[in-house]
């Protein structure tokens, strides 16, 4: 895309000026005013990527060096895969201010800094073309969201925030030396020109491994989830939304962009695994939601689930898979971020998450359980929400792959419909012990404001998915017509030097990438 | 042999002979125990000068002295930092609770004659020129951690490192007796091209390791560390302050001029590599389970002297380049902690954890530069911490320390739960235990935020744009592995 404009530098930036313009205002309600304003203008911001054509390959690219001396370049960039999870970063942002007008009561400057700081890294992450720049924007986000979780969590907050940092961070040490390797192996930290280049296929199994533990953390994935229900019971509902929303994403953003190119036989070879992962966190995810008495507890369950359909999708390397994964992506995004939302707004209201403590719902508040009706249909995966389209694909996928791996998600989609089912019917017609919902008001304008939206897009993607499963098409079929080609070309070659190495960089040595396994043994 | 005559450059000389002067009239005025504000102010004037002469020597490449002093890119950028890091120890010295007003004269003339002997250090490139040299530093030191009044802790800790220091230096000498037996130079650049293989040449290998022993001791690596929580823990908060980070940088020059003889492979090389990594993982691992704020550092310290080595064993300029970056980067984040540490302690004692609690509300820019101090020692990025620890590990990569690199990555899990605690006092802890530090308000004048705010700004800006130094450092290790 030839424009001079930096539309993704805009994007990544402005809301960190806009953190520090805030330092002057002493007024709460002129800092929620101020952060309102500059998530607004951001997504106008935002405006100039609907020139984003439906073709593979990075669009709206910008490189700049950025210390030469070791190859470090500025690079931003989207591409199909990217694109939306950039979109749904820049939407969530809003939602977010307006979630917590009333919900934050205390250090309020602080909090809207968080959240500002927060979206820059998340524009970051999923824009960044270089490694070293996807890793800043990666690490960097875990601060504002540990202060998030810290500051303004529950009662268990230290806990939580202290898990939710040693576990994502633990896993993103060997990300870094994974970065490291494939700097040293393939000449670049420019991702477009290392996922040109093939490695050999001893490499590609440590480094998917690297990157593995780092996503599959993230994710979370089934035996690394645990971190999960605590960070979200914990964390304030605006937390709990980009947590939902964009930051489960980065997990499995990071599989389809650097697993898939970079490892592509590792890939296939740890396919099983990764599908049988897939399995086990949809069923145990759901099944565990089914058990609980805590409305976020449930939520964050279902989110283990519905992520494990994203890597289930990727995982099944099929064309119908991948676009469902990211379709997922994004319908949980939209969906679990709204649910929050609405936690958040009971929560207020109630100054409980407990299923018990939330009963009659649908006499009080009959427009909150409208909502949630709304977004716990397009949970469960209800045709014609959005839920139903992504979960399909991937569904349909799985039966192409096979039949036993159809016939094993199929429970879980059951599970999904049981779990939201049990616990919309006990808020909207459960008999509360006491009457302390007649004194709650039902949806103020503020909260109908954030919940309007989410609550269209569903409607919208459920009917007319097309539009969108478009624009990330080529991508996809691209990074899976690469994928497959290197994965017939990687098995016979016999690497020893990998090509297009630029000139002027400081490793001149050719190094036998097959060092590195006998190397990790022996540490 | 280039340079082998007298060949002075007194201009080159500038930094060196400004802070002799500044020395010699300290020396004065404690002689008459004038603490006359005049000459106090004329240190940091003098620190400016050096650091700016300094700068102005960047390009050179020269020897003097008959060889023995070598100005070059390297020896400028450790001057440069050198005399910004006694500008900031100064500024902490200031403030000084634990020093009577008439100890104050002496304390700043063995402060300044300690910086002196680190500049010299950082040109020494001969065995003898930096055991002298070195040895002026540390023998300033020896009077220096004591100088705490009515404290029996310090008064141990300057004990210990006498005792454990005066055993170094014993070391050293024998290990540099063995060099000149068995090479019969002590000229590094004469040196470089000889034999260090152990079948060869065992006595020298022996003397060099027990030399490097000494250098060991003074950036307090395992299993040389022993001091290093006590003096931290007993000495002063502004002593502790410059004892962490300058003479550190002495050793560090040193081992950066000496890496010249390793290569990867060799025997000494793979110690080095062994020393870093269990130096990395005891420090982390101790820090995990301490209270007092400068106990917890100096084993902070402890890991970061291995993290330094990681640069040493590849043995390629980058490979110094970025031990040099990251020594740097060390400094900045030291002192970044330690001048929060100095404000926040009003009456100069030593901190705990709970110390810190409620900071963010007491103190907003304080809180914050801890937080970016934390963040930079762990190694996340935007920080200057993040980029040295890439440029390390990018270095020592593929050269047959690979897991040296898989150590150092590993460790940052264990650091982070420590350093984490220092945000999670200052952020959420918020209920202030009686008779704290927190009773006494803590010094937010002018100098203190503005302090906080450049070195918070530095830790920050070094980490994104690492461009300009970087290529500053790159230089001047090519230039000394030519």
């Amino acid at each position: 895309m030839p424009t001079s404009y930096p539309v993704l530098t805009v994007l990544t930036f402005f809301p960190l000026l806009a953190a520090i313009l805030l330092a002057p205002i002493r007024s709460e309600r002129r800092v929620r005013q101020a952060t309102l304003i500059a998530s607004l203008v951001e997504v106008i911001l935002a405006l100039p990527l609907a020139c984003f054509k439906s073709q593979a390959g990075f669009q709206f690219q910008e490189t700049v060096p950025w210390a030469e001396g070791w190859g470090l370049t500025y690079a931003l960039g989207v591409d199909g895969i990217s694109i939306l999870m950039v979109l749904l970063s820049v939407m969530t942002l809003p939602l977010c201010v307006l979630c917590s007008w009333t919900y934050i009561g205390r250090r309020v400057k602080e909090f809207h800094v968080c959240l500002l700081l927060m979206t820059t890294a998340c524009v970051g992450v999923f824009s960044a073309l270089d490694l070293v720049l996807f890793y800043v924007f990666w690490e960097a986000l875990l601060i504002p969201m540990y202060l998030m979780i810290a500051i303004w969590g529950g009662d268990q907050r230290r806990y939580a925030s202290i898990k939710f940092f040693l576990y994502t961070l633990a896993g993103s040490t060997l990300l870094l030396v994974a970065i490291v390797a494939l700097r040293i192996a393939g000449g670049t930290f420019f991702i477009p020109d290392l996922m040109a280049q093939s490695f050999s296929y001893n490499f590609q199994y440590w480094i998917f491994l690297a990157l593995f533990l780092a996503f599959a953390i993230k994710v979370p994935m089934f035996p690394f989830h645990t971190w999960l229900p605590a960070a979200h019971v914990q964390a304030p509902s605006a937390g709990s939304v980009i947590l939902a929303a964009v930051l489960l994403k980065m997990g499995t953003y990071g599989f389809l962009r650097f697993s898939l190119p970079l490892c592509p036989l590792a890939s296939v070879s740890f396919a099983p695994m990764m599908i049988a992962i897939s399995i086990a966190s949809i069923l145990y995810g759901g099944a565990v939601a089914l058990g609980q008495n805590d409305i976020k507890k449930l939520i964050a369950y279902s989110s283990v689930a519905h992520m494990g359909f994203v890597t289930l999708g990727i995982f099944l390397f099929s064309p119908d898979g991948v676009n469902g994964a990211i379709f997922q992506m994004l319908n949980h995004g939209i969906i679990t971020g709204a649910m929050f939302m609405l936690i958040g707004a009971v929560y207020e209201r109630s100054h409980s998450r407990e299923i018990q403590k939330n009963l009659g719902l649908g006499r009080y508040l009959p427009h909150f359980m409208l909502f949630w009706g709304l977004f716990g249909l397009a949970s469960f995966g209800f045709p014609g929400t959005n839920g139903f389209v992504g979960e399909f694909m991937v569904i349909l996928a799985a039966f192409k792959a096979s039949t036993a791996i159809g016939l094993l998600v199929i429970p879980g989609a059951l599970l999904a419909a049981a779990y939201i089912l049990k616990v919309t019917l006990r808020m909207a017609w459960g008999q509360p012990a006491s009457p302390a919902g007649h004194g709650w008001r039902d949806l103020r304008k503020k909260e109908w404001a954030y919940l309007v939206v989410p609550a269209a897009l569903v409607i919208y993607l459920g009917l007319a998915p097309t539009g969108l499963l478009s624009l990330i098409g080529p991508s996809v079929d691209e990074t899976l017509a690469v994928f497959k080609s290197k994965r017939e070309q990687v098995s016979v070659i016999r690497l020893t030097s990998p090509g297009g190495r630029p000139e002027g960089l400081i490793y001149e040595r050719d190094l036998a990438p097959d060092g590195l396994s006998a190397q990790e043994e022996a540490m | 042999m280039p340079g082998l005559d007298l060949n002075l450059n007194l201009g080159l000389l500038a930094p060196e002979i400004i802070f002799l002067g500044l020395v010699i009239l300290l020396f004065a005025a404690s002689m008459a125990n004038c603490q006359g504000r005049l000459v106090a102010w004329l240190c940091p004037l003098a620190a400016l000068a050096s650091a700016l002469l300094a700068a102005c020597g960047l390009g050179t490449e020269s020897t003097q002295f008959f060889g023995v002093y070598r100005l070059d890119g390297l020896s400028q950028f450790f001057k440069i930092l050198i005399a910004l890091g006694y500008l900031v120890a100064w500024l902490n010295a200031l403030s000084q609770k634990t020093v009577e007003g008439d100890q104050k004269p002496d304390y700043r003339l063995f402060l300044t004659l300690s910086a002196f002997g680190l500049i010299l250090l950082s040109s020494a490139s001969e065995l003898v020129a930096i055991y002298l040299a070195m040895e002026l530093a540390s023998y300033s030191l020896y009077v220096l951690i004591p100088k705490r009044s009515r404290s029996r802790e310090a008064a141990e800790a300057g004990l210990k490192y006498i005792l454990f220091g005066a055993a170094a230096t014993a070391l050293a000498l024998y290990g540099l007796a063995l060099i000149i037996a068995s090479q019969h130079v002590t000229i590094i650049a004469a040196l470089t091209g000889l034999d260090w293989s152990l079948q060869s040449n065992p006595l020298a290998v022996v003397g060099l390791s027990l030399f490097l022993g000494g250098m060991f001791f003074k950036l307090a690596l395992f299993p040389f560390h022993f001091w290093c929580p006590d003096v931290y823990q007993g000495a002063g908060n502004e002593t502790a302050a410059y004892v962490a980070t300058l003479p550190k940088l002495g050793a560090i020059i040193v081992l950066i001029r000496l890496a010249s003889l390793l290569a990867p492979g060799l025997a000494l090389t793979d110690i080095l590599a062994f020393l870093a990594a269990a130096s990395i993982t005891y420090g982390n691992l101790c820090a995990l389970a301490q209270r007092d704020l400068k106990r917890m550092l100096g084993f902070s310290s402890v890991a970061h002297a291995g993290y330094i080595l990681v640069g040493l064993v590849s043995g390629t300029p980058e490979g110094l380049a970025a031990s040099a970056f990251y020594a740097m980067a060390y400094v900045l984040m030291n002192l970044l902690c330690f001048w929060v540490i100095c404000r926040v302690s009003a009456d100069g004692r030593n901190l705990s954890y709970s110390d810190l609690n409620g900071l963010s509300a007491r103190s907003p820019l304080l809180a914050l530069s801890l937080l970016a101090a934390a963040f930079s020692l762990v190694g996340l990025p935007p920080t200057v911490g993040f980029i040295g620890k890439l440029w390390l590990i990018t270095s020592a990569w593929g050269h047959g320390y690979d897991w040296l690199v898989i150590v150092v990555c590993v460790n940052t899990a264990i650091a982070i739960f420590y350093y984490l605690s220092l945000v999670r006092h200052a952020y959420t802890e918020e209920d202030i235990p009686a008779g704290g530090a927190q009773a006494l308000a803590l010094d937010k004048g002018l100098l203190s935020q503005a302090g906080a705010l450049l070195l918070g700004l530095l830790v920050v800006l070094l980490g994104l744009l690492p461009g300009p130094v970087w290529n500053v450092v790159l230089g001047a290790s090519q230039a000394l592995l030519d």
